[in-house]
């Protein structure tokens, strides 16, 4: 240990750097993890992530896969389900299609099926996220796909921390969990402990208190709703934020209190509004607190359309800020 | 090589075959008398392939297995009350009632589940192959699909990492001539889906799966060169199924023929291996009913098990859903 040199109070890391120190954790305190997917071990991943990873643990438990999402997801079910705990990579959340099966209908049931006989402790990390000028086959949010799959837990970090104890917590538990990552988010840097934590799965994470507006969002939107919050506080609106952090399971209970307090509430996300999760949370918001709303339940997603490629058609297609802005105006009629 | 089956071996051999073939015929019965609810893909006619490759797996070894299942289990050692509790949706089954016989498994006999998706199993087997070499066991997996499942993009996948990883596992396709109700020259154009190994490093051989000796003698030699760490084999078993696609009559459909389905049932893996117990002198025929009797008594004593299994709770819906 460097005793003698000074230790900044808070240690920053990206989100990136957050991700790998996470893996490399998890690689260490279990045995029988290992990492596998394309691209995860002689290049570290397209994203840096797993950089190093292979050097320190070897080809066996860090190895690289041919370009077969499919056969990826499935070595991944059938290594946990006869006692590994694989920490499987999808590099980017729109190849799902190919390995949806294994997904759907394989890990998400064996156990179910089965009776309760079979574990299938899997990480699943993968990349999400439009603004990179990825077009319309890398760039998606799919996470409605995967909430709606009982079996499955489904977590999307917005910062370094809750990346590292999400994709620990996710390591340490037995159901397959889909960490989706967020690509425009691999810079941003934040306080991160060196040691082990987890952050809960399924516990929500308010990130601005406020008073009279409840925003719920997760992932990469969180930032552009604290964004928003700043302009919204000129408009006399004291937002309160809330980062689901995990979509599946669901903090229900959280979102309904800030309502019950706040008497409005949005719900922002950056995947397709039209069956996006901003559906089911308003959905739940009107049944459980009906009486505590001043306003309709609002949401901001992307409109129903691809992905665009065209750097000018991208940025007006994904929601940011200003958009929330706009929504919580209209709800005011403000 | 794989020495041939000793005595020993050719009535472990033909238990299982028996037991598989008693089991479907009574389930297919129960299945149209509407006793058992749901869809049954039976494996009679097919006993010979399950047998024979299950004669050389223990319970640390892992299978998984298709919709047509229940010979599988069977051949891994499964027990027929809880299979049949299964079948019936109760409490006492395999899978609590919650799989049917789409999914029925079972982890301590090292069975990864029949399954409902044409071609799922390759790629969940690579993962047990993994599992069995990255603890450094010399246990194996041994994935069975269809004619069918071998156009699946899953089988192509799985065969291509098998080889590359060079993993403890044997692909035991089962072409029983139909895809569903698909005769094979209509759904690929190879005639021997052997054919394909060599296209992913593999050796490929194809055996007559009506031969349960062939079968064991030449899973056998696969098995051994997958504990060696020599990597993965295709082996092919040509076979038939005598009952239809789903149930025993099935539906009905025209797709095959009275007289195809007769000229195969003169060549029933039972029938044949019977007489060459026979002629070995291992088993005669009074021995061989002796057999057949006994494991009637069972099937039998294993549906009286499953009606008197309590059908599930309502209150364990959600069970098990997580861990």
């Amino acid at each position: 240990m460097a005793e003698a040199e000074a230790v900044p109070a808070v240690r920053e890391l990206t989100y990136v750097r957050a991700i790998n120190e996470a893996v490399r954790l998890v690689l260490a305190e279990q045995s029988t993890a290992f990492v596998a997917g394309e691209d995860v071990a002689g290049a570290g991943s397209v994203f840096g992530y797993y950089a190093g990873l292979l050097e320190e643990f070897g080809p066996e438990r860090v190895f690289d896969t041919p370009i077969s999402e499919e056969g990826i997801v499935g070595l991944g079910v059938g290594a946990a389900a006869t006692g590994l705990r694989p920490v499987i990579d999808i590099m980017f959340m729109d190849f799902m299609g190919e390995c949806m099966d294994e997904i759907t209908n394989q890990m998400a049931k064996m156990r179910y099926m089965f009776g309760g006989a079979a574990t299938l402790p899997i990480t699943l990390l993968t990349m999400s996220g439009a603004g990179m000028n990825m077009a319309a086959q890398h760039s998606q949010s799919l996470e409605a796909w995967l909430c709606h799959l009982p079996g499955l837990k489904v977590v999307m970090p917005a910062t370094p921390y809750d990346a590292k104890g999400l994709i620990i917590a996710a390591a340490r538990d037995d159901n397959p969990v889909i960490v989706a990552l967020n690509k425009m988010s691999l810079r941003f840097k934040g306080e991160v402990p060196e040691a082990a934590y987890e952050v809960p799965i399924g516990a929500a994470n308010i990130v601005r208190r406020g008073e009279n507006f409840t925003i719920v969002t997760y992932s990469r939107m969180v930032h552009e709703a604290l964004q928003a919050a700043q302009e919204l506080a000129e408009l006399g609106v004291d937002a309160e934020i809330i980062d689901l952090r995990s979509l599946q399971p669901l903090d229900s209970e959280t979102v309904l209190a800030s309502v019950r307090k706040t008497h409005r509430a949005m719900v922002v996300h950056e995947a397709v509004r039209f069956g996006g999760l901003g559906g089911e949370i308003a959905a739940q918001i009107q049944e459980h607190a009906f009486d505590d709303l001043d306003a309709p339940v609002g949401r901001v997603g992307a409109p129903f359309s691809p992905v665009p490629f065209s750097p000018q058609l991208e940025k007006s297609y994904v929601p940011n800020a200003a958009k929330i802005v706009a929504e919580a105006r209209r709800l005011l009629g403000a | 090589m794989t020495a041939q089956p000793d005595d020993a071996t050719l009535l472990d051999i033909h238990e299982r075959m028996t037991r598989i073939r008693i089991f479907e015929t009574e389930a297919g019965k129960l299945m149209e008398d509407g006793k058992i609810p749901g869809a049954l893909h039976l494996y009679v006619g097919q006993e010979a392939v399950a047998a024979g490759v299950m004669a050389h797996l223990s319970n640390a070894d892992w299978i998984t297995s298709t919709h047509r299942g229940h010979g599988h289990l069977i051949a891994k050692g499964g027990e027929f009350g809880r299979m049949f509790a299964e079948l019936f949706g109760r409490s006492d089954g395999y899978c609590k009632g919650k799989g049917g016989s789409m999914h029925i498994s079972n982890m301590e006999l090292g069975m990864l589940g029949a399954n409902g998706i044409v071609g799922a199993g390759p790629p969940i087997a690579v993962g047990a192959a993994f599992s069995c070499r990255f603890k450094q066991t010399r246990n194996v997996a041994v994935t069975f699909f269809g004619d069918g499942a071998s156009n699946e993009g899953s089988f192509h996948e799985a065969a291509n990492m098998a080889a590359l990883y060079k993993l403890p596992i044997v692909f035991v396709c089962e072409n029983n001539g139909y895809g569903e109700y698909t005769p094979q020259a209509n759904h690929q154009a190879v005639v021997d889906v052997a054919d394909r190994a060599p296209g992913y490093g593999m050796p490929g051989a194809v055996v007559d799966g009506m031969d349960a000796v062939a079968v064991y003698e030449a899973a056998g030699v696969a098995l051994e060169r997958a504990r060696d760490g020599a990597g993965p084999t295709l082996l092919e078993c040509k076979t038939y199924r005598f009952f239809d696609h789903v149930g025993v009559r099935g539906m009905g459909l025209s797709y095959r023929t009275d007289e195809e389905l007769a000229e195969w049932q003169q060549r029933d893996p039972i029938v044949l291996f019977e007489q060459r117990l026979a002629e070995l002198g291992v088993l005669d025929p009074g021995a061989a009913l002796a057999v057949r009797d006994a494991v009637a008594a069972q099937v039998q004593a294993g549906i009286e098990f499953a009606e008197a299994s309590p059908m599930p709770d309502p209150a364990v819906l959600l069970d098990d859903v997580y861990a």
